[in-house]
């Protein structure tokens, strides 16, 4: 494989320009969490200097710790993406599993019937989603929250998983009905673990937008009980806009859970995003 | 497939059985998915058709959309809202799609040198909520903190800061440029792998006749990237016309300064669920979610029928 080779000029160009929308994407983030773990004198004073020794100081921890309940925030956000997840990937991987391998009446039309929430986005049916949670009792429960979010995950869900089901060989499932397998069992013991990297995907595409969402936690469930972690942060700060350091800290928090998975996780993801282009 | 559907026939050949499992498969995605999503989908279509007269729900037409297109007291906001959804989905178009193609462009050179840092850099803010990208927007473009002005200080520009976010003029923009700070890198990512599955046979031949670097660029690589591109339009739009989280944390449900970045999300969110002294208004509420429904398909409709049909793609 030969490549033009680039003149040394033009990658240091190409290379200035990255590095400059990398600073530019990284700089509010390390700002924030930097100045987060200061005293009040030294954000103002010298916003961009690493905290020192003298300016040291976790006050704006200690105050949003204290005032708002950021450990149960945490937990609702936790529960809501988990319980969501695991139902989005469950039901998901059974739909498609059926669409993929079945032939029956009406398949391609229910594939196309689940396909349109990829498009058209769930949030435009929340003025009866909620009439309907208020009949159900629901409001101000995480089940509610965790309800829409499944139904918000299955269409891309059934979409991919059925893509990767295909791809299974169709050998392995009928040498397992042989062997007398139900067809529970060939999903449950066969394809299920054979398509565990594309479920892996499919979740953490699913993640992001459950765990950033702000819409249905204010509408459903803002009570201070199922509050999530977007929506805590989002009135804690709304209360305390005057307290600099609560407010940095209370962004840092907020950011830290997300980070450390982004780092975790960011092969997985980009590699689902791409579609596999990058290895 | 129909080996497996050979397999079964073969196996069970004496009157069908029902096929009970493939109900069970299907039955749990379909109940939720359905009772979830769709039924209040058309419930809402349904209720922007009715509307509550001496306390009772009676059908009214299309009375509610005449006056939300038409009525004083509603349509000044919405046709405000429909345009400034306008603009903010065209600053996307013009900021955040070319910006994310050039990233793309420079981060797909082959055997770049820390390609995958800066690609996992520049993905950050978008993984973030827009809630947590708000505020901290809101924080450095405070003129209090002064971090902005210290920055355009060091370029000679500090005679041009102003309270961007507080002007009426530029707010709107402002909150669409820190989107696009958040969302460059779905384009970046998408646009990045159309730009690797470009099989090198074609670069190479594109070597051999002596295109390279830029026009390399404009006529190989732009046209085998298009349907790419078609398809990151189309995620904008429906995003952009959905969007909500970003403006009601940086300007509130107010939407401010009056009301200049308010666009069809908080208009609804404030009209169907109320705020302050407003009620929440169910019928009109679900007036402007048909509308923005309606926009959506039709952005939709227009990608899947006119544009991704049209755009040429080349099969390798």
């Amino acid at each position: 494989m030969s490549k033009a080779r680039m003149s040394p000029l033009r990658s240091g160009f190409v290379h200035l320009a990255l590095a400059a929308y990398t600073v530019i994407a990284l700089f509010p983030v390390v700002l924030t969490i930097m100045n987060s773990l200061k005293d009040k004198n030294a954000i103002f004073r010298t916003p961009l200097a690493l905290p020192t020794a003298e300016t040291f100081s976790l006050i704006g921890y200690t105050t949003v710790l204290k005032q708002g309940d950021f450990i149960g925030y945490f937990q609702n956000s936790l529960i809501v993406t988990v319980v969501s997840i695991f139902f989005a990937l469950l039901f998901g991987a059974m739909a498609a599993f059926a669409l993929s391998e079945y032939r029956f009446r009406g398949n391609t039309l229910l594939g196309l019937y689940l396909a349109i929430g990829i498009m058209i986005p769930i949030r435009l049916g929340t003025v009866a989603i909620l009439q309907g949670m208020v009949a159900a009792g629901l409001v101000n429960t995480l089940t509610a929250l965790i309800l829409v979010y499944t139904a918000q995950g299955l269409p891309l869900a059934i979409f991919i998983l059925s893509e990767f089901m295909r791809t299974v060989s169709d050998d392995l499932k009928n040498a397992g009905r042989i062997d007398g397998l139900s067809e529970y069992a060939i999903f449950f013991r066969l394809v299920l673990p054979l398509v565990r990297p594309a479920m892996a995907t499919v979740a953490v595409f699913t993640m992001i937008p459950i765990w950033n969402d702000l819409w249905f936690p204010l509408i459903l469930a803002p009570g201070e009980a199922t509050k999530t972690v977007t929506l805590g942060s989002q009135v804690f700060i709304g209360q305390f806009v005057t307290n600099w350091n609560a407010v940095l800290a209370a962004l840092s928090l907020a950011i830290f859970p997300v980070l450390i998975l982004y780092v975790i996780f960011s092969r997985q993801l980009i590699r689902g995003i791409t579609a596999g282009a990058v290895k | 497939m129909s080996s497996a559907i050979s397999s079964e026939d073969s196996i069970q050949i004496s009157a069908r059985p029902r096929r009970w499992h493939i109900l069970v498969f299907l039955l749990p995605a379909f109940i939720v998915y359905s009772a979830v999503m769709i039924l209040p989908l058309i419930e809402t279509l349904r209720l922007s058709l009715f509307n509550t007269v001496d306390g009772q729900s009676t059908f009214v037409g299309l009375a509610n959309f005449q006056v939300l297109f038409g009525d004083e007291r509603w349509a000044a906001d919405f046709w405000r809202a429909l345009k400034n959804n306008f603009i903010f989905f065209t600053i996307h178009m013009l900021v955040q799609n070319p910006l994310g193609i050039a990233l793309a462009a420079m981060l797909s050179i082959p055997k770049l040198r820390l390609a995958a840092f800066y690609r996992t850099a520049i993905f950050l803010p978008t993984v973030l909520s827009f809630v947590i990208v708000g505020f901290i927007w809101k924080l450095i473009l405070s003129p209090i903190w002064g971090i902005t002005p210290f920055f355009m200080d060091l370029v000679g520009l500090k005679a041009f800061f102003g309270p961007w976010l507080g002007k009426p003029g530029s707010a709107l923009i402002t909150v669409s440029l820190i989107s696009v700070w958040q969302n460059v890198g779905i384009p970046m990512m998408l646009i990045y792998a159309a730009l690797l599955n470009i099989p090198d046979e074609v670069i190479e031949a594109a070597e051999c006749d002596g295109i390279t670097g830029w026009s390399q660029f404009w006529k190989i690589k732009l046209p085998l990237i298009l349907p790419a591109i078609g398809m990151v339009s189309i995620l904008t739009f429906v995003g952009n016309f959905n969007a909500f989280d970003l403006i009601y944390t940086v300007q509130g449900a107010l939407a401010g300064p009056d009301g200049a970045t308010d666009i069809l999300g908080t208009l609804l969110y404030r009209t169907f669920f109320g705020f302050q002294l407003q009620l929440g208004d169910r019928s009109m509420g679900a007036t402007i979610a048909t509308v923005m429904f309606l926009i959506i398909l039709a952005g939709v409709s227009l990608y899947l029928f006119g544009i991704q049909r049209r755009v040429r793609r080349y099969q390798f």
